[in-house]
């Protein structure tokens, strides 16, 4: 981002084209000689790992369109054809199917380090609401992709997220019910409604695809945020992309591949609902209906509200919220390391969000509906009362003087510049 | 660790240990992918059949559908054996068996083109060497071309009592299956 580029072209062939489309240029900038803070850790290298997760996805998933079949007479069996006829299909459907929970769960990972650190604040306020947008297009992907099997589950989630519109009934009347019915393309979710929805869930990862390459964008033109908070002033407060944050990602993906391999081979069904496994009966609603584990926090404050349309504003607001946070928040630092009290805050959310994960899954009885309305208090105060508050009234912890202090200790890098001997800031020579 | 860099040293292994370790990584990635495109179990079972031929009486003949295609069977007459033996395979358009259990260069008899001790049952796929139509011969009332065998109406080639091309465009006879004998009265074709 600082600077101009570093690129020089090796061959003549390469310079020729890098005269007419300077795209070897453009990742030389962006992924080789990009400078990163020296003092990531792990919790910034979920970034890469869910672009992995969209590449699998999208793989997996065109490969699985070969041999599905989006019909609610036979799209069932299709799955089950795939399971057990398609070579290696015994492999590439658990790959699909575990693979979005792995994408929600690195997605959280991501969402939180942002949230803990101040990821969101200026001048990443775009990044961040990119951000938002991309992970409501893996919630309606995930949504429609689910429905796909055709399973007891995917028909009656189907059913009654789309029954959500009719909560609008309440506001114009009968405009509602017309929305509903334009999208289920019948008088019930059935043959219209799985073909519309296999062709939305091919087309919405592209869509995704898109917004990622905008907030990859925005962030290169910010860069990135770290553990401190504090900017990149100086070179020795950061470090080349490549070798260094490449292999770091790299390595944290091979990581991450050890329970992603552990769920498709060992218990590829675990993070799903066994009433999936008994095809759709349009005449039968199971006893207990719940979505995928990763909306559950957000089904829960859909039913803690006791009127309709009130818990569809809930549980939309709980995602809208997330845009403004940039703005809610009133803090002059960055990072809550150096924020004690709104760090005590975090790690309640944390367990707001994990006590509204396990709250939605739980029958919509007491004592879980009193539970599942403190929590949704809970989620909502955080946003709205916390952040604003704490910002004011926090005296932070002291900041070190820049990113190369705070790695390296008092005495280094105090505003002085100059890469310290013997620190290793590009490729090894021989 | 060897400052010079003449001789081979660890970072070399390394390097080439990795660079192996991943494309053989790569390539087990890739192969799944790959072979998914390939037949699955279900159009795999589909490859053979069993056919009961006790129906099929002298004279008659029937079609199955075997790996998508038709299979002409012909339970033939003694006049029909003597006719397709009678011909000099070196008039023929296509001199080869076109049997896929025998040799590439066996040529054309009609004893190639069965099974010994079972002359009379005739089975090929029933598609037309030209462009792939389904010759007409199958019915006692069916057209059966100047030969007695097959009549191709697309472009009107003629084939023989033993499937052999005979006159018109079609350059190759339609092709023997493999197949065998389970019993007497039933075969696997595939």
């Amino acid at each position: 981002m600082s600077g101009h580029s570093t690129y020089e072209p090796k061959s003549n062939t390469a310079k020729w084209f890098d005269e007419r489309l300077p795209l070897a240029r453009l990742v030389h900038d962006s992924f080789v000689a990009f400078p990163t803070p020296r003092n990531l850790n792990y919790m910034w290298t979920f970034g890469g790992i869910l672009s992995l997760c969209l590449v699998a996805q999208i793989v997996t998933g065109i490969i699985l369109a070969m041999h599905y079949v989006p019909n609610d007479q036979m799209a069932f069996d299709s799955v089950q054809a795939i399971k057990r006829d398609v070579n290696y299909g015994w492999l590439i459907q658990p790959m699909h199917a575990v693979g979005a929970s792995m994408f929600f769960i690195a997605v959280y990972l991501h969402i939180f380090r942002g949230l803990y650190y101040g990821s969101y604040k200026a001048p990443r306020e775009i990044l961040w609401i990119l951000g938002v947008f991309i992970f409501l297009a893996m919630m309606a992907t995930g949504f429609l992709g689910y429905t796909l099997p055709w399973g007891q589950m995917s028909f009656w989630g189907a059913t009654v997220i789309t029954n959500l519109f009719s909560s609008l009934d309440g506001v114009i009347p009968g405009m509602g019910t017309a929305i509903v019915t334009w999208l289920w393309g019948g008088f019930a979710v059935g043959n219209p409604t799985l073909n519309r929805f296999f062709s939305l869930h091919y087309l919405l990862p592209f869509v995704i695809f898109g917004i990622v390459i905008l907030h990859v964008w925005a962030l290169h033109v910010v860069g990135q945020n770290n553990p401190t908070g504090l900017e990149i002033k100086q070179p020795s407060d950061a470090v080349p992309m490549y070798p260094y944050a490449i292999t770091k990602d790299l390595f944290a993906m091979f990581v991450f591949l050890i329970p992603f391999a552990y769920f498709i081979f060992i218990m590829p069904d675990y993070l799903g609902h066994a009433d999936n496994y008994i095809p759709a009966d349009p005449l039968v609603t199971p006893p207990h209906i719940v979505p995928e584990w990763y909306f559950l926090p957000f089904y829960a404050i859909l039913r803690a509200i006791p009127s309709k349309l009130g818990g569809v504003v809930a549980m939309l607001a709980a995602i809208i919220v997330l845009v403004f946070i940039p703005w809610l928040d009133t803090s002059r630092v960055r990072s809550a390391k150096y924020r004690p009290i709104f760090r005590w805050f975090f790690w309640y959310f944390v367990f707001t969000c994990l006590a509204l994960g396990y709250l939605g899954a739980m029958p919509a009885e007491q004592p879980y509906i009193f539970w599942a309305q403190f929590f949704t208090f809970s989620y909502f105060a955080f946003f709205l009362l916390v952040m604003p508050i704490v910002g004011i009234i926090e005296t932070p912890s002291r900041l070190p003087r820049s990113i190369t202090e705070s790695v390296l200790g008092k005495g280094h890098g105090g505003g002085g510049g100059q890469v310290p001997a013997g620190a290793a800031t590009g490729p090894e020579k021989r | 660790m060897s400052a010079d860099i003449e001789t081979t040293n660890r970072r070399d292994f390394i390097v080439l240990a990795g660079n192996t370790f991943a494309a053989v990584g790569g390539a087990s990635l890739l192969w799944p992918f790959v072979q998914q495109m390939n037949p699955d179990a279900s159009a795999l079972a589909m490859a053979s059949i069993e056919v009961d031929l006790s129906p099929v009486k002298e004279g008659q003949a029937i079609t199955v559908m075997w790996r998508g295609k038709p299979v002409f069977i012909r339970n033939r007459t003694a006049e029909e054996i003597k006719q397709a033996n009678a011909v000099d395979v070196k008039t023929l358009i296509d001199t080869r068996a076109d049997n896929a259990a025998l040799p590439e260069a066996t040529v054309a008899t009609d004893a190639n083109r069965v099974v010994k001790g079972k002359e009379n049952w005739l089975v090929l796929v029933g598609i037309c060497t030209h462009l792939g139509c389904i010759p007409k011969g199958q019915s006692i009332a069916d057209a059966k071309g100047d030969f007695g065998g097959w009549f191709c109406p697309c472009h009107g080639s003629h084939y023989d009592t033993s499937g052999r091309i005979r006159k018109g465009p079609a350059p190759r006879n339609m092709d023997i299956p493999v197949y065998s004998f389970l019993s007497d009265t039933k075969i696997k074709v595939g």
